[in-house]
């Protein structure tokens, strides 16, 4: 039996209310290690051609990876993925938080969910059992109540959910999913197939043994590696949490405030991370086997938000905050929680109302349009007013943003796309374009479309490897290289911020082999990595992919920064091609972006395993 | 008798990572599985987290209610529950005002922390990465509360 892994996964048809067991083959937990892989080869061998996202045709799939349930630093996590209702493309968040532990102690490492209930519904799991529960006076619930009531209605608080709140029945595309209140399967809109599939919520007791190889030689490796989590390599998540980034990007140039059109923001200072820690922090917690312990939780003190409770992370505070023009602490934290409890994307929704701002002052949108709002840059109030419209739909206002930029710039056409910043019709993360150009390439190749998350391709820019104001044919190797290794942990699946707690890639394939046995090496668990990312390419190709798709929004290359640092940055578009050429080069695709046949022979992605 | 020594939570050190539980098992069952942890993390959202085990009570209730005297008192001041005696029916579990106690399905037994007799200490206190959980005595920890006291006194007064 394997070791690591349950060795099983559950199918849950939502149409015919039917459970079945399957059972995960060795090779392929071998070939795609877990989570992402796992993801990326169920969605490419089961979603049907044409499959609309939020039709009962879509696949919702839920796998952990084998280092779930062990004592690995920072290993609880488990990802959802499903055929994207934002980009078209593959869909898929990573969450932490205790489901991913749980449901590997419930003995599964996943559950692939079909079918549409014909009611509102949850599954419930409790170590062999699975129920399809009546979830009628959950719907309409926010994340945060459903967890709750979940646990009273099943009488026990040890029971973990992950659930979708109004946004996700209302089949919005930025709809996110929640767990432990403070953890989201982000970005894509996985919240939306849930509700389209009339799923409130997965709840999972599980108590049960998690098989691990060699555990006396785990255990003591997992001692050396908490002391290096405490070290050095942590030392930005644990004290200021990601917000740390607010001030050290702001320097740089690459803090995007006003929707992208400026790389520093004036009131800086205001919405750090230095001065988050001061003011609003309240406590710091940490997810099951996290010796890290990054979640800040703020407490608004005062004003109209008064009692307000939201973990706020960088992507997010940014986004609704300096990129909105709002230098308000209180109001950020008002408008995350919103999004959390309701259930949308805070980086979407961040993104999507200062498109909408922009609008407004370009003269695009009118008071009317806005629902009476003086949506300018700035107003703390309008954009936490437009935040809830956006999540509830309501109104004039709601009603055009609810699914993000793109879809509201196709609307309001008069060349408002040329402001929506998207890359496969999703919101970009809090990095700004122009002033970090491998960044941007990473960004927009990515298969989940404008990703921060899926190369690290921001850290040669910061770090002040490479000329980030310009681009040439080495950065796609750059790109190649980050998207293979984040491969690998995000099939682990291990958190991100313990990435530097690692002396070399050999001690993260010792990870893999003491916990389930496979002895990969570090050559083998690349060129895994590598293989995933191909898989997960496929789908997208399938799905009608092409190098257009692989572009940062028209503000990249047609309008200059102004700031006191990036001045005048833009990118070249012939540099930008000649990178993205470089990149396919990398990867071994064609000009189209296409992997080539010779590739996925290489990579045993020809018959073996399904292609 | 000396003092008995407990394990203390800091609270405001306690992050909730639950590596206590995880590390608890693997040492006392020889695997991972955390629900047969003998010390229990307990979250009240938004922001309180503490882990609870035994607290060697003087008048244990755990020990009043067994009806089968499965529960003796060691010598430490822990509890240790005979396995032959002990039908699992959970009264020890219900008495107890901490929650220290839990039961097995399985084996139909109660079972506590032993506080790592075995070892130098508990093993949940070595791994604990916030150094929240500490081996001590509560003469100690309220000597360490008065010293902290007058540490601010002295520092405010320069």
């Amino acid at each position: 039996m394997m070791k690591g892994y349950a060795g099983k996964y559950l199918r849950v048809d939502l149409t015919t209310g039917e459970v079945k067991t399957d059972y995960l083959p060795e090779e392929v937990a071998r070939a795609f290690i877990g989570g992402y892989g796992l993801v990326a080869w169920t969605l490419y061998n089961e979603v049907p051609d044409g499959a609309d996202p939020l039709s009962a045709e879509n696949v919702l799939c839920l796998w952990t990876g084998p280092v779930a349930g062990t004592p690995v630093p920072v290993s609880s996590k488990y990802i959802m993925g499903a055929r994207s209702p934002a980009t078209g493309f593959i869909g898929f968040g990573i969450s932490s938080g205790g489901i991913g532990s749980e449901l590997k102690a419930a003995g599964w490492d996943g559950v692939v969910v079909t079918g549409k209930a014909p009611s509102p519904t949850y599954i419930f799991i409790q170590n062999g059992q699975v129920e399809l529960r009546d979830a009628s006076s959950l719907w309409g619930k926010t994340t945060w109540d459903t967890e709750e009531l979940i646990r009273e209605e099943l009488c026990d608080d040890e029971i973990r959910v992950s659930s979708i709140g109004p946004a996700g029945e209302l089949l919005s595309v930025l709809a996110n999913i929640t767990n432990d209140r403070n953890r989201q399967v982000g970005r894509s809109g996985m919240g939306a197939v849930m509700g389209s599939k009339n799923l409130k919520a997965i709840a999972i007791r599980g108590t049960g043994e998690v098989g691990v190889a060699h555990l006396d030689e785990l255990v003591e490796f997992c001692r050396d590696l908490y002391q290096r989590c405490r070290g050095p390599a942590t030392e930005k998540y644990r004290v200021l949490g990601t917000p740390a980034n607010v001030l050290v990007h702001n320097r740089l140039g690459c803090l995007p405030s006003y929707n992208f059109q400026k790389g520093t923001f004036e009131q800086a200072e205001a919405v750090s991370g230095e001065t988050m820690l001061k003011t609003m922090v309240k406590k710091i917690v940490a997810c099951p086997a996290c010796p890290i312990a990054c979640d800040h939780i703020n407490v608004v003190k005062e004003g109209p938000w008064a009692g307000t409770v939201s973990s706020m992370d960088y992507e997010s505070l940014e986004l609704l905050g300096p990129n909105c023009g709002v230098a308000d602490l209180n109001a950020i934290t008002k408008a995350v929680e919103i999004c959390d409890t309701l259930g949308v994307d805070t980086i979407s929704a961040g993104a999507t109302v200062s498109w909408a701002m922009e609008a407004y002052e370009k003269g695009l949108l009118s008071k009317e349009d806005c629902d009476g709002l003086e949506l300018r840059f700035g107003n703390a109030e309008a954009m936490v007013e437009a935040v809830r419209r956006l999540c509830l739909r309501e109104g004039n206002l709601g009603k055009l943003i609810a699914d993000g930029a793109a879809r509201a710039a196709e609307k309001l056409g008069r060349d408002s796309h040329k402001f929506a910043m998207v890359n496969k019709k999703l919101e970009w993360g809090a990095y700004s374009l122009r002033s970090l150009q491998t960044a941007t390439l990473g960004f927009a190749t990515s298969v989940r479309g404008a990703c921060y998350l899926r190369s690290g391709s921001y850290q040669v820019d910061v770090k002040g490897q490479v000329d980030r104001y310009h681009l040439d044919r080495s950065r796609g190797k750059v790109v190649y290289d980050g998207e293979n290794l984040y491969a690998v942990i995000d099939s682990m699946i291990i958190c991100k911020f313990t990435r530097g707690i690692y002396k070399d890639n050999d001690e993260i394939a010792r990870v893999i082999r003491l916990v389930t046995g496979f002895d990969l090496g570090a050559e083998e668990m690349i060129k895994a990595g590598e293989r995933i990312h191909n898989m997960a390419k496929l789908f997208n190709v399938r799905f009608g992919v092409g190098r257009a798709d692989d572009y940062p929004p028209p503000r990249a290359f047609e309008e200059k920064m102004y700031d006191d640092v990036s001045d005048g940055a833009i990118i070249d578009r012939g540099e930008y091609d000649e990178a993205l050429s470089g990149y396919y080069e990398a990867r071994r695709w064609n000009e189209e972006g296409i992997p080539t046949v010779a590739l996925l022979e290489d990579l045993g992605l020809d018959t073996t395993l399904g292609v | 008798m000396d003092a008995k020594k407990i394990i203390v939570c800091d609270t405001d050190k306690c992050t909730g990572c639950e590596i206590c539980e995880y590390i608890c098992s693997i040492f006392k069952e020889k695997k991972v599985n955390w629900s047969k942890s003998r010390i229990r993390h307990i979250r009240i959202e938004p922001t309180f987290d503490i882990a609870i085990a035994c607290r060697k009570c003087e008048t244990p209730l755990c020990i009043k209610a067994c009806p089968r005297e499965a529960i003796i008192e060691q010598t430490d001041g822990s509890v240790s529950i005979d396995k032959d005696k002990c039908n699992g029916c959970g009264w020890c579990i219900e008495a107890c005002n901490f929650g220290a106690l839990k039961l097995d399905w399985n084996a139909k037994c109660a079972f506590a922390c032993d506080f790592c007799a075995e070892y130098d200490q508990p093993k949940c206190v070595e791994f604990c990465p916030y150094d929240a959980l500490e081996f001590t005595t509560l003469d100690q920890v309220g000597h360490e509360a008065g010293k902290k006291a007058f540490k601010r006194v002295i520092e405010e007064l320069g």
